[in-house]
């Protein structure tokens, strides 16, 4: 295990200058409220949605680098894809975390979060770098202001 | 030193005084007694044969659970291997040994509190179930409108939720003790915030985030006076310090087995006889039945009365080796040993550039919580992991006094007996290499308000 590897410079940059950390207002905007109760790690994921894709996406959150990187790489990546596209990306995402193999293209497709995927050789971290991924679930799922509870376990 | 808590009688040997344990030690106290020497307590501790990342394991995370010495261990095993049975129904030979293994226990934990009756001991599950006891079965009967709870802004949830539901089903008012801006309880403070109103004071006697000590004794006094009585939190001072029931002449105290070197999943309520003997039953069932129709029921007395069900058995003998344990190296010992430690880490984290120590300046009890620049506690705690120093990160179930501290959450570093020295500075060290790992970057303060710092 290599600490290197879950700190790459890349998820360093995220938390430094996080990408589209903001809030959004107005009609159309759904903000889901995610906190993970066990460490205060807490994220406010904002998406307007334009027929069926994320034409606007931000998040507030306060938690540590993985947490934080990731809700930045995840924010960046899934505005202006459809919701089948970001809902895709997000499995592809839980399967990084827990170590799975993904093909290349699928690799290729979450662009800067595949840095998370030395996350697999930290279990007690994957919560953090799922918690954005989580919220993303919820946004989709037009859960509205529901807060929830990850357990620290990747959906399936 | 705010507190003032008497101090286990250190003229020994001369006439017990009320309020002393002196005539009620036991042999393994007076005769037996071991030195407090970490690096050979170590090799009583089998997880400490082990290595972290490749390096030997700096546990400093007693304060939420401490590892369990061989003897503890041992006579949870042995327990299982020839006398296992239920306690208090059967007749045959192993429940009878059992049935007195676990009164025996009970025995141990009056002694170490100074307790004047076994009765007043009862086992729960942990503090947590303790307070919540306290709560339901003693308060919520007695509480209203117009009745205050004071506690302080710096309870650990177990002594802050079970009150919080409490006030909200009876109509009783939450009042807090405002603390010093380090972080302390005053005996002024604790003044201000008793009233004649106040019916119960519920505090924590050392806070799992700052090591400060309550003045537990005066707050007692001032309850007292105004007929509240006074619950004790516990789970951070019965591990390391001498208490004395009596003496602090507190009402109600909880605590926890597996902090202070027991099992998981007992705790203890120790409560004045009168107050047991005025509450009913918090759960009802098997065991803590006196007689029994289809349409009534008896209680049994108390202790009986508040253990519904078959109690932790094992987990009762496990602590009871532990208290022994305890006993053969002397709380006053420990107690040196752990704010000693304490003092040197918060110090020299304190000296570290960009370390932010919260709580007061000296006298702390085995915690120390900070944060390195403006780098989370997770990633800290990782960094120190692949040292193979263990420390918890997060907001060590005390949300509301990370708002005040302006953080989301801290590291806490928490200290034993079996940590020496060289375990403050691996972890110094440790921190210097979390502030290499991530630059310097990160070396200006977390923000917030840092008013508790040192």
């Amino acid at each position: 295990m290599s600490l290197e590897n879950l700190y790459r410079e890349i998820i360093v940059d995220h938390y430094k200058h996080p990408r589209k950390r903001g809030t959004l207002e107005g009609s159309g905007v759904l903000a889901v409220e995610l906190k993970n109760p066990s460490c205060g790690d807490r994220i406010t994921l904002y998406v307007r949605r334009e027929d069926d894709r994320l034409a606007a996406v931000r998040f507030v959150g306060e938690g540590c680098m993985i947490s934080m990187s990731s809700a930045s790489m995840m924010s960046a990546l899934v505005e202006g894809k459809t919701a089948d596209e970001a809902e895709a990306l997000a499995r592809a995402f839980f399967r990084l975390v827990q170590g799975k193999p993904l093909d290349r293209a699928t690799e290729e497709a979450l662009g800067d979060a595949v840095a998370l995927q030395g996350v697999h050789q930290f279990p007690v971290r994957i919560k953090c770098a799922t918690l954005a991924w989580k919220a993303l679930e919820l946004a989709l799922a037009e859960g509205g202001a529901a807060a929830g509870s990850p357990d620290g376990t990747p959906a399936p | 030193m705010t507190d003032d808590r008497p101090r286990a009688a250190s003229g020994r040997p001369g006439p017990p005084r009320r309020g002393e344990r002196g005539g009620d030690r036991p042999m393994t106290d007076r005769n037996a007694r071991r030195p407090l020497v970490p690096k050979a307590l170590r090799a009583d501790f089998p997880i400490f044969d082990q290595t972290i990342a490749g390096k030997p394991l700096v546990y400093l995370d007693s304060a939420a659970t401490a590892q369990k010495p061989r003897a503890v261990l041992e006579a949870m095993t042995r327990f299982y291997e020839r006398d296992y049975a239920n306690v208090h129904r059967a007749v045959h030979t192993l429940a009878g040994r059992a049935t007195e293994a676990y009164e025996e226990a009970r025995e141990a934990v009056r002694r170490f509190l100074g307790a004047r009756s076994a009765a007043e001991i009862v086992f729960t599950r942990n503090t947590t179930g303790s307070l919540n006891l306290v709560a339901q079965a003693y308060a919520r009967p007695r509480l209203g409108p117009g009745d205050e709870i004071v506690l302080t802004p710096l309870e650990h949830h177990a002594n802050l939720l079970p009150w919080q539901r409490v006030a909200r089903e009876t109509g009783a008012r939450l009042v807090f003790i405002e603390p010093t801006d380090d972080l302390r309880i005053t005996e002024a403070a604790i003044d201000q915030a008793i009233t004649p109103r106040t019916k119960i004071v519920a505090l924590a006697h050392v806070s799992n985030v700052t090591g400060a000590v309550a003045p537990i004794a005066h707050a007692a006094r001032r309850a007292h006076a105004v007929g509240a009585v006074i619950v004790v939190d516990a789970a951070q001072s019965a591990p390391h310090l001498p208490l004395d029931v009596r003496a602090l002449d507190v009402d109600f105290l909880a605590f926890s087995g597996h902090k202070m070197l027991g099992p998981t999943g007992i705790g203890v309520l120790y409560a004045k006889e009168e107050h047991l003997r005025s509450m009913e039953p918090y759960e009802v069932g098997g065991e803590m039945i006196d007689r029994v129709t289809l349409f009534d029921a008896t209680w049994r007395e108390p202790p009986w009365k508040f253990e519904a069900g078959t109690p932790p058995i094992a987990e009762a003998i496990g602590l009871r080796a532990a208290i022994e344990y305890l006993e053969a190296i002397g709380m006053d010992a420990i107690e040196a040993h752990v704010v000693r430690l304490t003092n040197l880490a918060a110090e020299a984290l304190a000296n570290e550039p960009g370390v932010v120590v919260y709580g007061p300046r000296t006298d702390r009890h085995a915690v120390v919580a900070f944060n390195v620049g403006r780098i989370h506690a997770h990633d800290v705690s990782t960094i120190l992991d692949a040292e193979g120093i263990a420390v918890r990160a997060g907001h060590h179930c005390a949300q509301p006094l990370m708002t005040r501290l302006g953080v989301p959450a801290t590291v806490r570093a928490s200290f034993y007996l079996y940590n020496d020295e060289d375990d403050v500075e691996r972890l110094v060290v440790g921190v210097r290499r979390v502030k290499e790992f991530f630059g310097d970057v990160f070396g200006e303060p977390v923000p917030g308000d840092h008013r508790g710092s040192l």
